[in-house]
């Protein structure tokens, strides 16, 4: 288990990495312009990519350089670009209905954190890992999984949901690389590319949205019920 | 020899669905499709033989041919075919020609995805393979570009990729509790979760299993993570609907299933039948509602899909050599009879031109043959004897009361007969409602003539629900037993 003996410079400088992701989480969750949702989740796609790179170092895992620059090229550049295109054909800059202000879904989200929390501490105590990065890896890994999901409950612009999938992928991701660095090369990069195809398809179907429902708003889907 | 068939198995839609794209003809697609279909069936039947001296391991062990996913790709398989004739007729008279070679290509695409998903010896490519299946069905789904398929589509690709994503957590965290004990790089296949099991953490095993439980219930429908099951199952086009019902959803199970043997090897066997056993109730429980009070005819469908993972999860959940053999059973009755309903759903609404069950009335007499077999299928899909549902169900009930959860096995009784009362008053009313003599010629619309494309799956559908019912081989018992092993035991 790497996380059990890293040098406290290391450890440091995961758990500052991690702690600015979930920041960039709440970045998104607070906010309801699109284009600052987007900003995040690159800035987080990055953050995510230099974590990657520096468990590679510290752990010796050479192929963990691979994976970081393929995350910073698709989840940091690409993706954020389909998103991007999307944004801009479809002409919708904000949230128009909330069913919960921003202030108030970053006090939500505040208590899933601390839920997340005692969750990891709980596991983290019964492996003997209490008190070391693992426990904050898997704490964010879990918040930034019910950031996401308040993003899809709370959010109705279909960009919103994409962007608040990509998050619950995000978190993932993230505890993936301190958790299991080992992770076979294999499945990282498929998932990759898997989220690549995701895009793409959501792509799509945004447009079909739009041609056939005519809008993007999922307050409007209500014709399927009982 | 099994390596060749595999082969074979795979090629068959992959190559159906290249060519499709390529070649953009309706009628080309509808062939090549169908000739796929054919091949899968030919191929399956004797890998679901074969597997039982297996499991045969390839490509570096990324891919396995074991018992209980043998059994997945012969459900599979039959439904595919069922669906490929069916799709010849009920695909023409939609009116989509210059769209139909999409369709195609996306079907066989989509039947290639839960084939693999069956053979995928790795944690992780299962899941892929499973999100693969969401992606092309999504298309699948909002085929017919009206709101409500496009809505369907929308609320289906979001909720299941929101829930199969906890199955990724579940999956890493799995991966986590193996590195444990195996060393931080490993192949997280089935069999090496399994081996280990006994060996990890108990609390992050039960973390896990519950992310992908919660996780693969999504796509399997189990209550409450059900809501995009019913939207989705009835805005596809009747065919898909039934690769949906019929074949995705085992698909699905399967992921639920291997895990729950990997929990069962970290003696976190009881807690993990009970969420699941808790789970098939709730689903039962919902499935039963809404069949209760339900309008449309393919949401009637849809919920009954529910009901019937609900039954496959108490099986599965029951556990032992009777609970599996009789999930195992009732997953192929259920994959065969759920696609004739889904094709005689198909035919009605085709010839009454509605989806609600107020504006059918007098199927008997409008559509005699079909009718008798849809009214036939109803009977059956309810567990009514002699069909081959009645039978599974009472193997699960006996299950129940064996393992120890008689109460689940009374309330799935209960539950049962609810919805026998409520589904066949549907029936009842559709068949035999105010109305139902002076509509046809009343109305003067009279409906579309159904090819024999649309009737001939029908009875491909309802002889083996019926035989059986009336008979349960003694070889395939003998592999229930074999696939029980499997999942009990652990192999080297």
């Amino acid at each position: 288990m790497l996380a059990a003996h890293l040098s406290p410079l290391a450890s440091s400088i995961f758990s500052l990495m991690v702690i600015a992701s979930l920041l960039l989480a709440f970045v998104m969750l607070g906010s309801r312009w699109l284009n600052n949702y987007l900003y995040a989740f690159a800035a987080e796609s990055w953050v995510i990519a230099a974590l990657s790179a520096s468990v590679g170092f510290y752990g010796h895992y050479p192929e963990l350089y691979l994976i970081a620059i393929l995350t910073a090229l698709f989840r940091g550049l690409l993706l954020p670009y389909l998103v991007w295109r999307i944004i801009r054909r479809l002409n919708v800059a904000r949230e128009i209905h909330e069913i919960l202000q921003p202030s108030s879904a970053l006090v939500v989200g505040a208590l899933g954190v601390v839920f997340s929390l005692a969750v990891a501490y709980r596991v983290g105590q019964s492996l003997g890992l209490a008190g070391t990065v693992a426990v904050l890896a898997l704490t964010v890994m879990l918040s930034m999984k019910l950031i996401g999901f308040l993003m899809l409950t709370v959010r109705h612009e279909a960009l919103s949901q994409i962007l608040g999938l990509l998050v619950l992928e995000n978190g993932i991701f993230l505890g993936a690389q301190i958790l299991v660095p080992g992770m076979p090369l294999l499945i990282e990069i498929v998932i990759l590319f898997d989220l690549l195809i995701v895009v793409a398809c959501f792509g799509m179907l945004v447009q079909y949205l739009v041609a056939h429902v005519g809008s993007t708003s999922t307050l409007s889907l209500k014709r399927l019920v009982g | 020899m099994v390596g060749a068939f595999l082969l074979v198995m795979v090629l068959a839609p992959a190559t159906a669905c290249a060519a499709s794209f390529v070649i953009r003809s309706a009628r080309f697609g509808e062939r090549i499709n169908l000739v796929s279909s054919i091949v899968v069936f030919i191929t399956a039947v004797p890998l679901t033989v074969w597997s039982g001296a297996g499991p045969y391991h390839y490509l570096n062990d990324y891919v396995v041919l074991d018992l209980p996913g043998a059994w997945v790709i012969l459900c599979t398989a039959i439904v595919y075919g069922l669906a490929s004739i069916y799709s010849v007729g009920y695909m023409r008279m939609l009116g989509e020609e210059q769209r139909l070679w999409g369709f195609y290509a996306l079907f066989s695409g989509f039947a290639l995805t839960i084939l693999l998903s069956a053979i995928m010896n790795n944690a992780g490519l299962y899941w892929i393979a499973i999100e693969l299946t969401t992606l092309v069905s999504t298309f699948l789904v909002g085929f017919e570009r009206v709101p409500e398929s496009i809505e369907a589509a929308w609320k289906y690709i979001i909720l299941v990729s929101a829930g199969i994503s906890l199955a990724l957590l579940g999956t890493v965290l799995f991966y986590w509790s193996g590195s444990f004990v195996l060393g931080p790089t490993y192949q997280m296949t089935w069999d090496a979760l399994r081996n280990a099991a006994p060996r990890m953490n108990s609390t992050l095993v039960v973390l896990s299993y519950l992310l992908v439980l919660v996780g693969y219930g999504t796509k399997v429908g189990l209550a409450p993570m059900h809501s995009w099951l019913p939207d989705a199952h009835s805005e596809s086009p009747a065919p898909i609907s039934a690769m949906l019902s019929g074949a995705l959803l085992n698909g699905a199970m399967l992921g639920i299933v291997r895990f729950l043997s990997v929990a069962d090897a970290a003696q976190d066997g009881v807690l993990a039948r009970a969420v699941l056993v808790a789970f098939g109730v709730v689903s039962l429980l919902v499935g039963a509602l809404f069949i209760v009070r339900q309008d449309g005819i393919k949401r009637l469908m849809a919920y009954s899909s529910v009901e019937h993972m609900g039954v496959l999860a108490l099986g599965f959940g029951f556990g032992g050599p009777l609970g599996i053999a009789g999930a195992l059973y009732h997953m192929i009755n259920h994959s065969l009879n759920k696609s004739l309903m889904f094709f005689g759903a198909g035919n009605v609404m085709r010839s009454f031109g509605s989806k609600q069950i107020a504006d059918i009335r007098g199927v008997w007499t409008r559509q005699p043959v079909q009718g008798a077999l849809w009214l036939a299928g109803a009977a059956a899909i309810t567990g009514a004897p002699p069909f081959g549902l009645f039978l599974s169900e009472i193997v699960i009930l006996r299950a129940g009361f064996e393992r120890g959860f008689a109460w689940a096995a009374y309330v799935m009784l209960v539950l049962l007969i609810v919805i026998f009362i409520g589904f066949l008053n549907h029936f009842r009313e559709m068949y035999f409602g105010p109305g139902a003599n002076a509509d046809a010629s009343a109305s003067g619309k009279e409906g579309v003539a159904l090819s024999g494309w649309c009737i001939a799956p029908m009875w491909l559908a309802l002889v083996p629900v019926f035989v059986f019912g009336v008979w349960w081989p003694t070889d395939m018992w003998n592999h229930f037993m074999a696939v029980a092993n499997a999942l009990t035991s652990a192999t080297p």
